[in-house]
């Protein structure tokens, strides 16, 4: 039985770490309003560039475009984006055991890896494997659409020198408050977008009357980057968001977990001063009783 | 008059949404102007000014990078980014320019040329953001 001070002492333990996961739980949700807000935002703007996108490439089925040259394909880039940050449960966790699982799917293919990071995390588990390539770090927290560039421009750079011939990126795409799970895209080559039905275009009546300045494809030279921009925002948008709401489960979990351990205790807790009364009563009776024999 | 609906919209969200006059807009083909019922047109943008008049008031916009849809009595400009002449904050633009400049000298001599385009583009965003303050001023 252990004594009555050293329960005390863990139940007061157990009620602060309590009470550090709740303020983390909901700091995070905060978090993830400001985050989905931010997705939010973004919406409009990726929606009607898809649609111009999907417009343009559909009418250009021979251009030869850089970004969109299909190679035999000898080295896979894998850019992979994860939080800065810990303690989100296993949403880290799981989008490096996807990268792992894909390393070693496109190693017994015959293709080499490399790989650049977006996220403490990510940086953190594949700086020991040799292929870390690039490793953006403590830019989750408060990044913009410029830091999307950067990356965006250095992953061109190298498909376009020749070091990688395909680009995939994974992240942790978010579902809902309570799912998010790691999704893998391909990034470069970039694909033509599949005929979809133009709005623009039918609000206006016209099919393919449009005037361009510059021509299309010279129109497509300067969207495919602004394009790959926009994907790899995205990206770093849903793990924001994903991150906050990882990490708001596993605190309310931890929460929980706090408040049936300190239940557990404080029962220790009780059965132990009982025996102690149970304890100082018999002697007392005992002393009584041996006085008046 | 007849009137277009402007929109411009970022990755931050849209900037502005309004029916105007007529907006003139920077693009890579050289300055052009969008009056009302224009034919549907397509065109990337560049770096620099847009202006727009309304009410016979004209206003001022930096952007940057993208481009802009006109279809149905509508120009839409997807941007990079986009702020008012007004808001510009004229002192940190010119810190900007400085440090692009100093950063495309550097960039020259050694002959780098991924920083060279990176910096002649902060550079020409750093102008296009005074020029938009001052245009707004004036």
């Amino acid at each position: 039985m252990p004594g009555l001070k050293d329960v005390k002492d863990k139940i007061a333990g157990v009620k602060k770490t309590a009470q550090i996961t709740k303020a983390m739980n909901m700091v995070a949700s905060a978090k993830l309003r400001g985050a989905q807000d931010k997705m939010e935002s973004f919406r409009p703007y990726a929606e009607k560039f898809a649609g111009t996108m999907g417009e343009l490439s559909a009418g250009m089925e021979d251009a030869n475009l850089p970004l969109m040259e299909i190679r035999d394909v000898k080295t896979v880039e894998i850019v992979i984006v994860t939080s800065d940050r810990g303690l989100c449960g296993s949403f880290n966790s799981n989008i490096i055991k996807t990268v792992e699982k894909l390393v070693k799917q496109y190693e017994s293919e015959g293709k080499s890896v490399s790989i650049v990071t977006v996220g403490k995390k990510g940086t953190q588990a594949f700086k020991k494997s040799g292929k870390l390539r690039k490793a953006y770090n403590d830019i989750m927290g408060t990044f913009q659409i410029f830091n999307a560039r950067e990356i965006s421009h250095d992953i061109t750079e190298a498909f376009l020198k020749g070091e990688s011939d395909q680009v995939d990126i994974v992240y942790g795409k978010f579902h809902s408050v309570a799912a998010q799970k790691p999704e893998r895209e391909e990034l470069l080559p970039i694909k033509p977008v599949e005929g979809e039905e133009n709005s623009a275009q039918e609000q206006s009546g016209a099919t393919g009357s449009y005037i361009y300045e510059p021509d299309p494809n010279e129109i497509m030279e300067v969207l495919l980057p602004l394009y790959l921009n926009v994907q790899v925002y995205h990206a770093m948008l849903e793990v924001g968001a994903s991150e906050h709401a990882a990490r708001m489960t596993a605190m309310d979990n931890a929460t929980n977990a706090c408040k049936d351990m300190i239940d557990e205790l404080t029962q220790l807790y009780n059965k132990a001063r009982q025996a102690a009364v149970t304890g100082e009563l018999m002697d007392i009776v005992g002393g009584a009783a041996a006085l008046k024999g | 008059m007849a009137q277009i609906h402007l929109e411009v919209v970022t990755p931050t969200g849209p900037v502005i949404s309004d029916d105007v006059d007529i907006v003139t807009a920077p693009g890579v083909g050289g300055e052009f102007g969008v009056l009302a019922n224009h034919a549907p047109f397509l065109s990337t943008i560049k770096t620099g000014t847009l202006s727009f008049k309304k009410d016979k008031q004209v206003k001022y916009l930096m952007v940057s990078g993208g481009f802009s849809e006109v279809s149905n009595n509508k120009i839409t400009f997807l941007v990079e980014s986009a702020e008012f002449g007004k808001d510009i904050d004229v002192n940190r633009a010119m810190m900007a320019k400085e440090r692009a400049e100093k950063r495309l000298a550097q960039a020259q001599q050694a002959a780098e040329s991924l920083n060279r385009v990176r910096a002649e583009a902060a550079l020409q965003r750093a102008m296009a953001r005074l020029r938009a303050a001052e245009m707004a001023r004036s």
